[in-house]
Order: C-alpha cells, then sequence, then structure tokens
C-alpha cells in the first residue's frame, strides 16, 4: 500500500459519548466500515490525519420505527438493510439500492452515515433519501440538528456537518406512493454508478439523482411540471436543465443528460 | 492487539490502521490471504470477521480487537469446498481461490446458483470465467 | 484426473512469488517518467536516507537494453524518454515507508508527444501478403463492400500484479518470480549483465499471465537484479495495481480497414485488408502480434485474391505486448463484423453467407496454405448454427430488445511458420526412485499444464498418474521448451514429451520406472521438438504454412439491449470449438469458458481510457473485467478433429476462445439496428450510434 501508516493516529472509541468527546478534543475523522479510507488515502483524496473508530459504536446500529417514521441508526450496514423486513416494507427501494452496492463484502461493511458524510456524488444511498425527503441527525457532545438531507450538501463533498459531529441515524418519514429506483452502474455488481435515481409517485412526485450534479439533486422543476400535468418530454427537458452532469473515467456528459431524461420517463411510466 | 485468529486467541504487534491483510500476511504468517487490487474490488483478499466476508484489505487492524477473524488456513486442508475446488478445476492460477471460498462458506446448504452468484459477486476471477467456480460450489454442497 | 498442483490453491499453501521472505531482504521501487515524451535534464535523489541503494543506467554492467526482438527498449532511461511511467530510477530500502517517503526530482526537457498511430510515421513493423490480383477481382465484383473497425487496449488484470524477488547466488544471482517464460527472462539478464555470471531463473506459483507475464517479466526482473547485485542483498519488487496497469504491457489498439468484392450471390472473390497496429514507445513483440493479426485478416474463407497489408506504428505510450490471440483477436473482430455487414447489404443471412464462403479441405488461405481434413470451418459453423437453433431464433427474437449474433474464427497453432524450428524446444524425462520427473521450461500460469503434460507421459508410459512429478521450472534444472504462450504448450511441448515417454517406455523394457531404478539406477531422455517437415514457409513473402494447424470455432451469443441505458446483458452464449482432442476435458473447458469471459469483457466492458499517454482509469474500480453478474449462461461444446502431429491428436487451445465473442457481440447489437464498428461497446457509444 502507498500510503505510510506510522504517522496515523487511531482512538476507538468505547461509546457514542466517547466518540463525541474524542471529536470536540480535537480534529479527527472518523471511520465506520472503512470501504473507503485506504482507497481515499492512497489516491491523496484525504490528507493522512487522525482518526476516531467508531465501528464498535453499537447504539448506533439498529432499524426501528418512531411515530411512523423509518429510523435508521448510522452504523446501519448495507447487508443489514438487505435482511431487514422493516425496510423491506416501508423502505423497498434502499433494499433496492443496497443490494447494489459492491458486493457482499462491502455491503457487509458500507454504513449509511459513512454513504452520506463521504459525500460522493455517486452515493447510492442518497437519492433514495433525497426523494423521501429523509433528515440527517447531527450529534456533538452537546448539541443534536436535524437536517433535511436536501438542504445537507453545500458542494462537491461538502456538507454543513461541522469537524465535531457525527451522523447518527437517518430518519424516514412514511413514504406514500410507489418507489422507483434505478442504478446505471459501470457493470452489474461492484461498480460505481454512472447515474442513480430514486423516485416516488405519490401525491406529488419526488424524483432525485446521483452522479449528474457535484452533489445528489431533486428535480424540483420537473417534479413540479409532471404534477401540473405538463408532458413527459417537458417534463424531461425541465429536468436537462436542472443536472449538471460531467466527462469522466466513467461516462459522458451527454450520455448521463440523456439517460437521466429517459429514467424519468421511465419511472413515470411505471409508476402510473 | 488480540483477536480470535482461526479459534485460537492471538496477540499481534501493529500499528492500528495497519490493515488486517497485511497484519495477517506478515506478522502472523498467514500468506493465503492475497492482494489482488488494495481497492476492496477483487475479493482476494476475503476473510469471514464474525463469520460475514470483508475485504481485509480495507480492514484497520483495531477494527477486529475482540473478534473472530477466519483466514483459508483455518479451514484446515479436508473441506469440501477445497476438495471441489480442486476436482471440478474451480481452480486455475489459483490466486482467487482463497477468497472465492472464505465469501462462498457463508452460503446456506439450500442455495440456488442465482445466489450463489450474487454471493460470489464480489470476487472477481480472469481465469476460469466463474463456470468451474459454480460447479464447485454445488458439488460441494453434496458433500 | 484431479489437478497435479495439490490441493495447496484451495489451502492458501502454494506459494507466489509476494509471499516468500528472504533473509535481509529489501523492497524495490521504480522511478517513472511523469512526461510521455522528452529528455530527462537532470535526477536529483537524496543523499541523506541511510540504507537506500540507488541505481541508475551507469550501473548497468552488461547491455541496457531488453533482449526480445528489435534491440530498441532500454532497462533504464539514459536520456531519452519514450512514454509516461518509463523507468528512469530504482531504489531499494528495507524499510517501505522510507522508501516511499524518497523524494526524487527529475527536470525534464519536454517534447511533443505523438499520441496518434495513424499520424505517427515510426514503423516498428510493416508486412504484406499478396494473394491472385486483388485490383483486377474488385474492379470484375458485383458489389464492393468497405468498413473501418477498430479495437481499443484491453488490459490482462491478471489477479496476481507483476511481483519478483532478486536473491545473490553463487557470485550470480537467482530470479524467484511470476512470470510465464523463464528462459526468455535468463536471456534478458545475461544481456543486462554480459560476462558469465551465475543467473538461475525460477518461477514461482503464477497468478494468471495471458500474455502479460510473457515479456514483461524480463523488465522487473533486470531491475530487481541491478538492485540486488548493487545492495547485495535480496530485493523484491512488487507492483500495486495502479502502476502493473500503468506501466506495463496491453492488448495493442486496431484500426482495420477492409475492402470487400463479392459477387451478387453471395461469394467473395476480393479481400483488400489494412491493418494497422498502435504498438507503443517500443518494437517488444509488435512484430510478431502483427504477424499473427495479418495471418487472420481474412478470416476462415477461400478466397483467390487476398491482399492485406499490416503496420505496427510507434507512439509515445507505454509499450504494447502478448495477450492472449495476439493480434486475432482484433483481426477477427474486423473480419467478422465486416462479413455481417457484407450479409447486410446482400440481403443475405449470416450463416448463409458464411457457409458459402469457409474454407474446407483442398482450398488456400491468406498465405497459400492448403487446408487439410483438419480443417473445422464447416463443423464447427454446423454445429453451432444446430445447438442454438439459429434462424429460428433470429427470427423470433425480431422486434424485442433481444437479438442473437454469430462470429466464425479459426487460431492457428503454435509460433509461425518457421518459428517452432527457431525455437528448438526441448523437453527432459529423468527416471526417479518412484516413477519419473517432467523437466521443461513450460509454466503452469493456470491453464494445467503440470496436469496436462502428467497425463501425456503416463499415458505414453503406461504408468499411475501419481507416479508422474513435474519439476518446478529453474532455468538450472530443467530443458528449454520455448515460452509458455501461442497455444503450443499441449501441442508442440505436450508432442515432445510424448516422445520422450515412448522412448523412456522401450528403454524401460517392460520394468516399472521404480522397478528399473532400483536395479539400474536413473536416465533420462532428452528431446527436440520436430516441427512437421511438411512445413514449408517463407517469410520475406508471407507464402505458405503459417501453422501446423488451427483450431477452430464458432460462436452465437444472445443478448438484450435496454432500451433507456443502452446496456447490453449478454443471456447466452453458446461456443463450439474444435481443437484436435481434448486431454483434459475439464482443464480444455475451463480454456474455453475463461478465454470466451474474457472475451466478453474486451467487446463490452473493458476500457482503456488514456490521457496525455497514459491509462487514466488504472484501478480495478474504473477499469471493469465482468463479476459473476456480469457473465451469462455459457453453453460449450468441445467437437473433435484429431491432429496426427500433436499428442493424442491435440491441437492448441489456449488463446481461440478469445478470438470469438467481441464480433458474435456486436453482430447481435447490429441486429438491433446500432451500427457499431467497434470495441469496447460500452453504452456510451451505442447511445451516440442510436443517435445518428
Amino acid at each position: 500500500m502507498k500510503t505510510a501508516v506510522s504517522p496515523l493516529d487511531l482512538r476507538r472509541a468505547s461509546s457514542l459519548a466517547d466518540a463525541l468527546r474524542l471529536l470536540d478534543e480535537e480534529a479527527r475523522t472518523p471511520i465506520a466500515g472503512a470501504t473507503d479510507l485506504y482507497v481515499a488515502l492512497n489516491f491523496g483524496m484525504l490528507a493522512p490525519r487522525r482518526f476516531v473508530d467508531i465501528w464498535g459504536v453499537d447504539e448506533l446500529r439498529g432499524i426501528s420505527v418512531r411515530d411512523d417514521t423509518l429510523v435508521l441508526g448510522g452504523l446501519t450496514t448495507y447487508t443489514a438493510i438487505i435482511h431487514s423486513p422493516i425496510v423491506a416494507e416501508r423502505l423497498p427501494m434502499l433494499v433496492a439500492a443496497a443490494q447494489q452496492v459492491g458486493g457482499p463484502q462491502i455491503q457487509n461493511r458500507g454504513t449509511i452515515a459513512g454513504n452520506v458524510a463521504n459525500g460522493s456524488p455517486a452515493a447510492d444511498s442518497v437519492p433514495v433519501f433525497a426523494a423521501t425527503d429523509a433528515i440527517v441527525v447531527l450529534r456533538s457532545h452537546d448539541h443534536e440538528r436535524r437536517i433535511p438531507i436536501t438542504h445537507f450538501y453545500t458542494g462537491y463533498r461538502a456538507s454543513v456537518m461541522r469537524a465535531n459531529e457525527l451522523i447518527v441515524a437517518i430518519e424516514v418519514p412514511r413514504v406514500d406512493g410507489r418507489q422507483w429506483f434505478r442504478k446505471v452502474g459501470t457493470r452489474a455488481a461492484q461498480a460505481i454508478s454512472k447515474i442513480v435515481v430514486a423516485g416516488v409517485r405519490g401525491a406529488a412526485p419526488r424524483f432525485a439523482l446521483g452522479s449528474v450534479a457535484p452533489t445528489v439533486v431533486r428535480a424540483y422543476a420537473a417534479e413540479r411540471a409532471l404534477a401540473g400535468g405538463a408532458s413527459i418530454g417537458d417534463a424531461a427537458r425541465a429536468l436537462r436543465r436542472e443536472i449538471a452532469p460531467i466527462d469522466d473515467v466513467r461516462s459522458s456528459a451527454e450520455y448521463r443528460g440523456q439517460v437521466a431524461e429517459r429514467l424519468l420517463r421511465r419511472f413515470w411510466i411505471e409508476t402510473a | 492487539m488480540r483477536f480470535t485468529l482461526n479459534g485460537t486467541v492471538t496477540d499481534v504487534d501493529a500499528h492500528p490502521m495497519a490493515r488486517l491483510l497485511d497484519v495477517l500476511r506478515e506478522q502472523c504468517g498467514l500468506t493465503g490471504t492475497k492482494e489482488g487490487c488494495g481497492e476492496g474490488e477483487c475479493g482476494a483478499c476475503t476473510v469471514l470477521v464474525g463469520g460475514e466476508p470483508v475485504c481485509s484489505c480495507l480492514v484497520p487492524v483495531a477494527q477486529v480487537e475482540g473478534a473472530d477473524v477466519q483466514t483459508i488456513e483455518g479451514l484446515g486442508g479436508d473441506h469440501p469446498l477445497q476438495h471441489a475446488f480442486m476436482n471440478e478445476v474451480g481452480a486455475q492460477c489459483g490466486i482467487c481461490t482463497p477468497g472465492m471460498i472464505m465469501a462462498a462458506l457463508v452460503l446456506p446448504p439450500d442455495a440456488t446458483l442465482d445466489e450463489v452468484k450474487v454471493a460470489l459477486a464480489g470476487n472477481l476471477c480472469r481465469c476460469t470465467g466463474y463456470a468451474a467456480i459454480y460447479r464447485a460450489v454445488m458439488r460441494a454442497r453434496q458433500a | 484426473m484431479p489437478r497435479k498442483d495439490g490441493i495447496g490453491k484451495a489451502t492458501g499453501q502454494a506459494l507466489y512469488a509476494d509471499d516468500l521472505v528472504f533473509p535481509g531482504m529489501l523492497f524495490g521501487r521504480t522511478v517513472r517518467s511523469t512526461i510521455p515524451r522528452g529528455r530527462v535534464r537532470s535526477v536529483r535523489v537524496p543523499g541523506d536516507v541511510p540504507g537506500l541503494i540507488v541505481v541508475d543506467h551507469r550501473d548497468i554492467p552488461g547491455r541496457n537494453v531488453v533482449d526480445l526482438i528489435d534491440p530498441d527498449q532500454p532497462f533504464l532511461v539514459e536520456r531519452e524518454v519514450k512514454h509516461l511511467a518509463e523507468p528512469i530510477v530504482l531504489l531499494a530500502h528495507e524499510d517501505r515507508e522510507t522508501l516511499a517517503a524518497v523524494r526524487v526530482e527529475i527536470d525534464y526537457e519536454e517534447l511533443e508527444p505523438e499520441l496518434d498511430p495513424e499520424r505517427s510515421n515510426g514503423v516498428l513493423k510493416a508486412i504484406d501478403i499478396v494473394k491472385g490480383d486483388v485490383e483486377r477481382a474488385l474492379a470484375d465484383a458485383d458489389f464492393i463492400v468497405e468498413g473501418t473497425y477498430r479495437t481499443g487496449h484491453q488490459e490482462h488484470v491478471y489477479i496476481e500484479p507483476n511481483v519478483v524477488v532478486a536473491v545473490p547466488e553463487n557470485g550470480g544471482i537467482a530470479v524467484f518470480g511470476s512470470l510465464q517464460c523463464p528462459f526468455y527472462v535468463l536471456k534478458a539478464l545475461r544481456s543486462l549483465l554480459g560476462g558469465s555470471a551465475h543467473i538461475r531463473v525460477v518461477q514461482t506459483e503464477t497468478g494468471g499471465g495471458f500474455g502479460g507475464k510473457e515479456e514483461y517479466p524480463s523488465m522487473i526482473a533486470g531491475h530487481a537484479t541491478l538492485l540486488a547485485l548493487q545492495a547485495g542483498r535480496p530485493v523484491k519488487i512488487l507492483y500495486d495495481r495502479v502502476e502493473d496497469m500503468i506501466a506495463t504491457t496491453k492488448r495493442h489498439p486496431s484500426i482495420v480497414r477492409h475492402r470487400t468484392g463479392v459477387t451478387r450471390d453471395g461469394r467473395i472473390v476480393a479481400m483488400d485488408v489494412d491493418v494497422l497496429l498502435d504498438g507503443g514507445a517500443y518494437s517488444t513483440l509488435s512484430p510478431v502480434v502483427l504477424s499473427r493479426g495479418c495471418i487472420h485478416a481474412a478470416g476462415p474463407y477461400r478466397c483467390e485474391n487476398i491482399r492485406i497489408h499490416g503496420r505496427a506504428m510507434a507512439t509515445n505510450t507505454p509499450p504494447n505486448g502478448a495477450f492472449r490471440g495476439f493480434g486475432a483477436p482484433q483481426t477477427t473482430f474486423a473480419v467478422e463484423v465486416h462479413m455481417d455487414r457484407i450479409g447486410e447489404e446482400l440481403g443475405m443471412d449470416p450463416v448463409t453467407l458464411r457457409e458459402q464462403n469457409a474454407l474446407r479441405p483442398g482450398d488456400t488461405t491468406a498465405t497459400g496454405q492448403l487446408m487439410g481434413d483438419d480443417c473445422s470451418a464447416h463443423m464447427v459453423l454446423a454445429e453451432a448454427v444446430r445447438r442454438t437453433d439459429f434462424h429460428a431464433r433470429r427470427e423470433q427474437l425480431r422486434g424485442t430488445h433481444r437479438s442473437i449474433g454469430l462470429s466464425l474464427f479459426f487460431h492457428g497453432a503454435g509460433f509461425t511458420g518457421s518459428g517452432e524450428r527457431q525455437l528448438n524446444s526441448k523437453a527432459r524425462l529423468d527416471l526417479t526412485e518412484h516413477g519419473v520427473r517432467i523437466a521443461v521450461g513450460s509454466t503452469e500460469i493456470g491453464q494445467g499444464t503440470r496436469t496436462m503434460h502428467a497425463q501425456i507421459v503416463a499415458d505414453a508410459l503406461g504408468i499411475p498418474y501419481e507416479d508422474v512429478e513435474v519439476a518446478q521450472p529453474d532455468t538450472t534444472l530443467v530443458a528449454d521448451s520455448g515460452p509458455t504462450v501461442a497455444s503450443r504448450t499441449c501441442m508442440v511441448v505436450g508432442k515432445i514429451l510424448e516422445q520422450c515417454a515412448l522412448e523412456m517406455k522401450q528403454r524401460l523394457g517392460g520394468l516399472t520406472p521404480a522397478a528399473y531404478h532400483a536395479r539400474h539406477g536413473t536416465f533420462s531422455v532428452l528431446k527436440t521438438y520436430e516441427p512437421p517437415d511438411w512445413i514449408q514457409w517463407d517469410d520475406q513473402t508471407y507464402r505458405r504454412d503459417a501453422y501446423a494447424t488451427y483450431a477452430w470455432g464458432c460462436d452465437v451469443v444472445e443478448i438484450e439491449l435496454d432500451p433507456d441505458t443502452y446496456e447490453v446483458r449478454p443471456i447466452k452464449l453458446t461456443a463450439v470449438q474444435e481443437f484436435g482432442r481434448p486431454i483434459h476435458p475439464a482443464l480444455a473447458r475451463g480454456q474455453i469458458e475463461g478465454g470466451t469471459v474474457q472475451g466478453l469483457g474486451y467487446a463490452l466492458l473493458e476500457q482503456v481510457v488514456m490521457r496525455n499517454g497514459g491509462m487514466a482509469n488504472a484501478q480495478l474500480t474504473n477499469y471493469i473485467i465482468p463479476t459473476t453478474l456480469d457473465t451469462p449462461e455459457l453453453d460449450v461444446a468441445m467437437l473433435e478433429n484429431p491432429y496426427a502431429g500433436g499428442p493424442f491428436g491435440a491441437k492448441g487451445l489456449g488463446e481461440l476462445p478469445i478470438d470469438g465473442p467481441a464480433p458474435a457481440v456486436v453482430n447481435a447489437i447490429r441486429q438491433l439496428g446500432l451500427d457499431v464498428r467497434e470495441i469496447p461497446a460500452v453504452p456510451e457509444h451505442l447511445a451516440a450510434c442510436a443517435s445518428r
């Protein structure tokens, strides 16, 4: 491995309170399932620093329902989601997303807090949370904040999260309407999304996309068009103006833009 | 650091951020677990932690403190999967084989072919085209 | 018959080169150019790192040339940089973190790189094959169909990256490594070191090669050797996946142009083919890749007037090299897609067109080689069509998002023309206390060499398979059997072993090996390959018998295209392959299934993105090969047509399977109305085709 480990500093948190205290004392990067840690270090995307390991903080595990809201502990893994009857019933499109993340080894370790905090625009769970107006629950040693995920990101891999905070849970309000999810990866498994979309056909449609902008996009203009009875073609054109896909080593701006429009159309047809 | 390695409580002296893969291969001298990519893409480094397959190239060793780690060496040499891999030619060059076997270990006895494919979707093989691996895994079910 | 490897691969006990540790071992690091073309003005290595070993070109005792075909590639840059990631300085240290932290500063004078093989004027090799009178025949044809076809780089992705350990020994060096051709490495090290110092090359258990460890290991072995000799200690150089993908060889990209004259009733009367390969910065194996590519460029078809003009051009990119198929996948792709296009122009279905034109015994190839009874083009085509109910299925799928495509192909076994005679390969059998030992330079890289050779010897000698042991390839202990490439390990080396075994059987005079050994002690039988005496080949004009025999294949693939995303899902692939006789059916099946899936990756997924002369997606996250979920159901049919010159009738098999899938897939995609003429047929490209 390229990165030298000697200069890295890791403290293990024994509890949530312990973790939050450590984060408040000095700048440390939380690590949970660590599926992106060494890759980020080796490719120079993460300047080697101090870390706090929260993998052992079992308080952050657990899937429950409270006041008709699905509460997912921050350390909920994709595997836990895949096997959860609660999620299967309330948020099946999150199960679909989890099944298409990496392979079993990654699913056993990747967490939703990690996925959200890491802030990659290609994150597979984030469009699901954005399309359902999920709440990110942040906690620091003396404070708790609840931020809608649609207001969580401020830019490419940047969010309102503070250095002394952890994502302790994602709360998903009851979803009324048919759920729809589609990930277009580079291959059938172990793939990073070229484009990933989630939609809800409820009283008002909600549609969110990943990998087409520096952050996840809620396609508000397209949603309004559809809700107002516009043609799918008009809605698709509105969608195209709301996204900013790029060319990269995996795909092209042109392809992503075209596919976004077609997937909106497919969502609309299949959830009718 | 103390953890259970192939059934035996083991102490290792390693930097907490050392990769579990390196600790197993170097400090513990167990070279059966292989590095194919260092990115968690190929699965050649698969071991079981707490009975679950994970990529050991992605796990800081501090995170297995107190945990139950199993590597290919822990199977002994007589496991039905090991025999099946050799007899069905599920192993050609063999570099993916330890990781493939570890990932296949968690399959239930009544797994269908589709379930086998999903369980092994995180393990790349470049030699076999996977077909002989399926034959080996399905054959081992019968054993 | 269980594999000769024993259970070591399944227990983790098999030792690959990175599993080896030697006392006092240092780790090596290669400092590489960061520009694609220019000159090195200065190199500054910190002088204050205790224990740091530094090597540059001035430390080379012999010749700074990697001995292969043309002497143009240095082990280390002297002044001229001709590609990104070219090795300049070598470092070694016992602590990897210290080694990685060393800052080497290199000043370059940058020059404008040539990255376009079509614009380049650096010809690495040119080949011309001429049969009949192509211009006259084109003029007389009823139709002329033209087309240009492109293939990109393909990266081997052996799951074990390149690694070697060099250990000072007996005043010289021993090199242990992941490699296919220990005697190639020996030759290269001999040239690097000069003199007559002891050199021993040992192949360790190798985690995949596919041609990627045919010639490249000479480079990494040379580097480790220089460091080890300077340090007086063992040195291990291990590439991580990123370095391996950026710096080592890949399949040559190609641009192939066809101009074909056909009659109204579908007979091909003229084939004019232009083959262009991008060789990268140095010649390496480009001359022979071009050779094989050109010889296969007209496909398995009869035609009296053929002209094939091939060129391998230099560009300022890392040199390309051997990869299973070796030029044939590129030109097979072109000719097979072109055939379907001819069918489209004539309104003739792809099967009928091929039935009309496929080679039969008595026909001659592009080089004028006469086909004998070992020509199975029609046999494999007929079986593939029957097995898949091709015509009916094609009709059934019309108007849906699914389609079916076909390719017909062949692959010459062994080295081209006089190549086998020049190799002069040897094999040796030693009598032992318990049986016999095979001592050949052929390497086990997964394909089953040990098993298949042991089986041949056991059968020929009439002794139990368990009594045959296979020596680890160590250049001081085994015979030079030539390289483990070109689908020759069974057909050629297996044949020599069969001869050794038959002679040994005579000398044993009815005694078992153990009984004879107890009475008389040991003896060895050493034999040299005798290529068939009927082979006539002219290296200048490229005429007559290019290969001793050919293997034949016909692939049929059914796919589904997603109308929203243009993702192609292969549903079922039928591979009908004829290769003489399978010595070990399960091993043969493994070669077909493995090679076929590599061909599917080549067709749909594997794209090398080049930026500024180097691979920009050099991670397994971004250069993608098929996973279990990308792989369709495979139906494999192994047909037999024994070849007298091979052991027990066997022909070479290793490469044939990778030639067929890409054109079959693209021909299926074409059925859906997309005019695709290049691979990889990624969704972005298909979406663009659809827009046109």
